[in-house]
């Protein structure tokens, strides 16, 4: 491992934390994968061994592991993962459209980072959040009723280095390497952000509030 | 006319929803008090009478699955709940834990109360960063308040909560799949038997529910049995969370006693966008066959949908008007699954991959009368042959599609191409320009 010693010490430190959540040591290994991207910007080789090291595996084994999940890259990851939905439902309402015109926009395809390691374009599968397609996540934020003209807005803040903000979630998006850090279940203290709950999700709540409806009058 | 019943949305509009605060001030965890004095078997009793039915799909009976534990031995047994909501449509669970976590956290003490659990786990997918930001920070609230942790407000029982996040990988909200990767392995389904109740994580006895069930349980304990089976109909009883999507005026979450029916709904939704008609529609998710126009007033429970041919699911209801070629529907649908099939069983590895080549071929215009029939045939081979239900589930939009739609199957094979104008679907304008065959590679 090529890890200097402050990087090992506090990967030490919090991979214990990780591991004491558990009752079984090697449930922490999905955790800890994702806190070696929050170092690495990736599961790099170092990544691994330390992984193997902690938990008492191989190598082999922990890789087996990193290759079946799409949120681990084999490949140094752009600071900014910017998926589009276009499984069957966004991609009908717009997604695939989206989509053609972002890859073109930004240069890159699927799974692949503009030269300058800011943005890494992704094919989702369904995220989630189907009442608001189509749907974009950039680093696992909700950008909802997209068009191409507004995903390619946020490629362009982003690329000129400007924060931005998702339709529901904190006031702005973290970087990869942030977010892989709250995925590997550390706080960053920005739970109480809010962009609003959204219209979809509140669709049902304003109907049953203008006809009367609550479940008390049942 | 069916009237909407918000119990798990009720507070989702409030002023920082997610917050312990709120949720305590619309009487959250008062439930758990009043559960904590309880027996543990008159909870797991009440929530058998209640008729209450695993919200995440399959529609088990949730208080026979708790019944299903072994005795106590003495050593750990778990509650899992299933939060990686991945169905394509659905969207219920993801609102509900970004708006309302303690909702959750209220239900996994109940639970792990009545079953004897001492350690909880929340599986999350990954792609949702801030629900996990809302988890923990509702877990630590939680703890804090006495809610959790040792000796919870004076009764003895200890429980710890451990939120976890998932890496990507749809078929880790196959309960056994789930289990798996938890132990931190690759998510593949297990043989069953011996089912989670016996042997499930780390081999011991444990039950996985998804997050609705378990966020229905304080509403159980609160208001009684008799409350909820007012709702819903014979068999299928309480409320549940609706989710419209796709070509419908207000697409979102509706919280409706089950039984409800589209045309109901629709009617709440402002109706399919305007100028359109329906065509097709998902009753609960991409696993379950469509249905058109003919039901439009098919009770949404789990017998009028079954016996209507298709499956309540999670109640993902996805809308397509006349705009929407099937053909394109269903083999995006497909892709899916060869995409997220774990590649353990080759029926579902190998069938999902042929059906796709097939698809494209006829969406392409490529394809021959004698697909079809081999698209029918491949279902026929991956259908029941393997160990979850990812591979039926890959064949539903198929065979339900040739079945209702079959014409226009023919059709790409006639015409060499697709008939239908794919900028008249999108909800924003643009001209249609072919699309490349790499983009979609």
């Amino acid at each position: 491992m090529t890890y200097d010693e402050t990087t090992l010490a506090q990967l030490t430190e919090d991979a214990a934390a990780i591991i004491a959540r558990y009752p079984v040591k090697r449930s922490a290994l999905l955790p800890m994968l994702h806190l070696v991207q929050s170092v690495d910007g990736f599961v790099s080789p170092d990544g691994i061994q330390f992984c193997a090291e902690q938990l008492d595996l191989t190598a082999a084994e922990v890789s087996a592991v990193a290759t079946f999940y799409t949120q681990y890259k084999r490949r140094p990851n752009g600071e900014y993962q910017v998926g589009v939905c276009t499984n069957t439902l966004c991609a009908v309402m717009g997604g695939d459209r989206i989509w053609d015109e972002l890859s073109e926009h930004v240069g890159v395809g699927h799974d692949e980072t503009t030269e300058d390691g800011k943005i890494t374009l992704e094919r989702l599968e369904c995220n989630a959040a189907c009442d608001y397609a189509p749907v974009m996540m950039v680093n696992w934020e909700f950008f909802d009723n997209q068009t191409p003209e507004s995903a390619k807005q946020v490629v362009d803040d982003l690329l000129a280095g400007k924060d931005v903000a998702p339709s529901r979630g904190p006031a702005k998006v973290a970087c990869f390497k942030d977010v892989s850090r709250v995925l590997a279940g550390f706080e960053d203290g920005r739970a109480d952000e809010d962009q609003g709950a959204g219209a979809a999700t509140l669709a049902g709540l304003e109907v049953a509030k203008s006809q009367g409806w609550t479940e008390a009058s049942k | 006319m069916t009237e909407l019943v918000p119990v798990l949305s009720a507070t989702w509009g409030a002023e920082k929803s997610w917050s312990l605060d709120t949720y305590t001030e619309a009487g959250g965890y008062a439930p758990l008090k009043k559960a904590l004095g309880m027996a543990p078997g008159d909870i797991i009793q009440a929530v058998k009478d209640s008729g209450l039915r695993g919200r995440g799909g399959a529609g088990f009976p949730t208080g026979m699955k708790w019944g299903f534990l072994p005795p106590d031995d003495g050593l750990p047994r778990y509650l899992v709940v299933n939060a990686d909501e991945s169905e394509p449509g659905t969207c219920k669970d993801i609102p509900t834990m970004m708006s309302a976590p303690h909702q959750l956290i209220e239900g996994v003490a109940i639970t792990s109360f009545a079953i004897g659990c001492n350690h909880a786990f929340i599986y999350l997918r990954g792609e949702v960063v801030h629900v996990y930001r809302r988890l923990l920070q509702a877990v630590r609230e939680a703890y804090e308040a006495g809610h959790l942790g040792t000796n919870i407000h004076g009764s003895g029982f200890d429980l710890d909560v451990t939120v976890h996040a998932g890496a990507g990988a749809y078929i880790c909200g196959e309960e056994t799949a789930l289990l798996d990767s938890l132990e931190g392995r690759r998510g593949q389904p297990r043989l069953k038997p011996p089912f989670p109740a016996v042997a499930g994580l780390y081999a011991r006895p444990t039950v996985v529910n998804n997050v609705e069930s378990v966020a229905s349980v304080p509403a159980i304990v609160d208001k009684g049995v008799e409350w909820f089976t007012a709702m819903g109909t014979e068999r299928s009883k309480g409320m549940g969370l609706f989710s419209l999507s796709g070509h419908v005026t207000r697409p979102g979450q509706y919280e409706a006693p089950l039984g409800i029916t589209l045309r109901e709904l629709l009617e709440m939704t402002g109706g399919i966008r305007e100028g359109h008609e329906l065509k097709f529609w998902t009753p609960g998710g991409s696993s379950t066959p469509i249905f058109t126009q003919d039901h439009l007033d098919t009770p949404l429970d789990y017998e009028s949908v079954g016996a209507a041919g298709s499956m309540l699911g999670t109640r993902a209801l996805q809308l397509f008007d006349e705009t929407t070629c099937v053909v394109r529907a269903v083999t995006r649908w497909t892709e899916f699954y060869k995409h997220e099939s774990c590649g353990k069983c080759t029926p579902c590895r190998e069938g999902t991959y042929w059906l796709t080549q097939i698809l494209k071929r006829i969406e392409a215009g490529r394809g021959t009368e004698a697909d079809i029939q081999q698209l029918l045939d491949t279902c026929d081979s991956i259908a029941g042959r393997s160990f979850c239900a990812l591979g039926d589930g890959a064949t539903s939009s198929i065979i339900s599609s040739v079945k209702l739609f079959r014409e226009e199957y023919e059709a790409h094979v006639t015409a060499g191409g697709c008939p239908f104008d794919h900028a008249a679907s999108a909800l924003f304008a643009y001209s249609d320009t072919p699309a490349t065959e790499e983009a979609h590679a």
